[in-house]
């Protein structure tokens, strides 16, 4: 039997905390999963920095990649099967994809991405169509497989169908995320009803859509995708932890290239640093290794790197300022002088951070055709976009949200007051 | 310090006003291949490179009272007008971005139609691949808009020109 057919012996099933289990029979599956690759997901945090806040986000990219390929499982097996507008010859790759799709997430990706200037769906590609072994098991089911794999991630597939089952503003993506980090995080935001959705799934040429009477299900989930944004994704003290994490890897980077000599040299850094970078340094790399340097650099002599470090391992967070840079650029600046003034250097003590430096979408209903919106499908068989029928998303969607604070050390501003009198009116102006 | 605003600002103070927000992006988009410094993460989405950080962060300079956005309804589809306001203009000063060279390609990129950029910004997107490919990749992402070779070879011949501008 041709490999790409072959099933396994016996249904293998992981036990999973959102889907109750995940069914594997296909033996390409089963085998990408068994690769370094795709193990080393198990290393990076879905969330990254929001244990902080919830300490039960320690679930992992492995979990929730295993969670999409059994959405899109449970679709395509349930939902499509049998439909005209579904190829059945889709039905691999879209499952390699959807397990797939976040392959190239390095630890902390979202800030590693930001100082290292690195796009982790690049390094999906890298990984999908390099010398790996992800790549190895995907070309036995035929040569032309890890690019099919790669052009669905890549969204440049022919069947914008098999696309849309992974990347759309309703996909087997964020109904993963959505439950998941509601269950890790504890949170009572981010269920809605999934079984309900998949059931009034259709597919199109061109997309899936949603059977009209399945509308208020979509309700739920679009409800549940803004509440998690604000309550989880954009918490103020998650964000404090990025903060000085992105502010630790634009130190170490910093000192090497200002020829500082660090204790333990940075090995697995120095090709980030030097814009170098390979696939294997790009592998090797995940939450393990990075905490082993926040830990050595404590040690280190510069008082930044070392202050920064024991923050982010002890949990020594930044404070934070609620912003309107409308109003108060001017005081930005003026704070900014205070700071190298007292002797704090405002590069890595006194930082702004908004809404729009966070790696989450809302739900828009297409502007100018930049991003396809969610339809519901007519019983008339016509086509109408989501929040023109729902006075709930209609009302959420065109709303906007902005969000901007300032973190500051407010910990060494109250312990040295007395000392150096600067602090003090750093604090006021802070407060004020 | 909000420095990836000011530079938004600034961009839209030199084009006087971009009309379209897919033409804002685009425009970005192509600024950033071009190496200004830009840090807007672009994703592909069905019809091209779109930054969601790009549209967070107009959103909020209008909220600010930085950007003046008006909106004009063309029938099928609504416009969106962006114009930087006094204070947006004096909050841009703060920032030290490459305005002087980013003046003349602003200027180039501003005359073109909405169209014609989301060609150019789709085929920048997949400049890693060889011409033909980076064709073929564009005509499958965009099936329905129908790009002619004509308007192929221009869009080649801009991009060449814009970087020769930079160079």
């Amino acid at each position: 039997m041709a490999y790409e057919h072959e099933k396994l012996a016996e249904e293998k099933v992981f036990k999973d905390p959102v889907h109750r289990y995940i069914h594997v029979r296909d033996r390409v599956i089963w085998d990408v999963i068994g690769t370094r690759e795709f193990q080393r997901l198990r290393r990076i945090r879905q969330l990254g920095t929001t244990y902080l806040v919830f300490h039960g986000a320690e679930h992992s990219r492995f979990q929730h990649s295993l969670g999409v390929y059994e959405i899109v499982r449970r679709i395509i097996d349930s939902s499509f099967s049998g439909k005209p507008e579904w190829n059945e010859d889709e039905r691999l790759v879209a499952l390699c994809a959807a397990l797939l799709h976040d392959l190239g997430h390095g630890p902390f990706s979202h800030a590693f991405e930001k100082v290292f200037d690195l796009d982790h769906e690049k390094f999906t590609q890298a990984i999908l169509l390099g010398d790996t072994e992800v790549n190895a098991v995907l070309r036995r089911v035929s040569p032309d497989f890890p690019q099919r794999v790669a052009d669905v991630v890549g969204k440049t597939y022919k069947d914008k169908l098999v696309i849309s089952l992974i990347s759309s503003q309703i996909d087997a993506d964020r109904m993963d995320y959505l439950q998941r980090d509601a269950y890790y995080t504890g949170v009572q935001y981010g269920h809605f009803d999934m079984e309900r959705i998949l059931r009034v799934m259709r597919p199109t040429e061109e997309q899936v859509v949603i059977k009209s009477s399945g509308m208020h299900a979509v309700e739920d989930y679009i409800m549940s995708r803004y509440q998690m944004y604000w309550q989880v994704y954009f918490h103020p003290v998650s964000r404090s932890a990025e903060v000085i994490l992105i502010k630790i890897l634009h130190r170490a980077k910093e000192l090497y290239e200002t020829g500082y000599t660090f204790q333990q040299d940075p090995v697995a850094f120095r090709n980030f640093f030097d814009r170098t970078i390979t696939l294997e340094d790009y592998i090797s790399l995940d939450e393990g290794v990075l905490f082993t340097y926040f830990q050595l650099w404590m040690k280190e002599q510069d008082p930044i790197l070392s202050d920064l470090c024991d923050r982010f391992i002890n949990r020594k967070l930044f404070q934070y300022a609620e912003f309107d840079p409308a109003k108060e650029y001017r005081k930005l600046l003026q704070l900014d002088s205070l700071f190298r003034q007292a002797g704090l250097d405002p590069d890595y003590y006194l930082v702004t951070d908004s809404s729009s430096d966070l790696p989450y979408d809302f739900y828009r209903p297409g502007e100018e055709n930049e991003r396809v919106p969610i339809y519901l499908q007519l019983p008339n068989g016509e086509l109408s976009e989501l929040s023109r029928s729902s006075d709930i998303v209609d009302a959420i969607s065109g709303k906007r949200r902005t969000d901007h604070k300032i973190y500051f050390p407010e910990d060494v501003l109250e312990a040295q007051q007395e000392d150096n009198p600067l602090y003090t009116e750093i604090l006021q102006l802070l407060k004020s | 310090m909000l420095a990836e605003h000011a530079k938004i600002v600034r961009m839209i103070a030199l084009a006087d006003e971009v009309n379209g927000r897919k033409k804002l992006q685009k425009m970005v988009y192509i600024l950033k291949k071009l190496q200004f410094d830009f840090a807007a993460k672009y994703e592909l989405h069905m019809y091209g490179p779109y930054s969601e950080e790009l549209t967070l962060r107009v959103e909020e300079l209008c909220e600010m009272g930085f950007l003046d956005e008006t909106c004009t309804d063309k029938g099928s589809y609504v416009q969106y007008t962006y114009q930087a306001t006094e204070d947006g203009v004096k909050f841009s000063e703060t920032s030290d971005f490459q305005a002087d060279e980013l003046a003349p390609c602003i200027s180039r990129l501003n005359g073109q139609s909405s169209r014609f950029l989301e060609l150019v910004s789709t085929l920048l997107y997949f400049d890693h691949l060889e011409r033909t490919e980076q064709i073929e990749k564009v005509r499958i992402v965009k099936n329905k808009l129908n790009f002619t070779d004509d308007e192929m070879d221009a869009a080649f011949d801009f991009i060449a020109e814009m970087a020769a501008c930079v160079a």
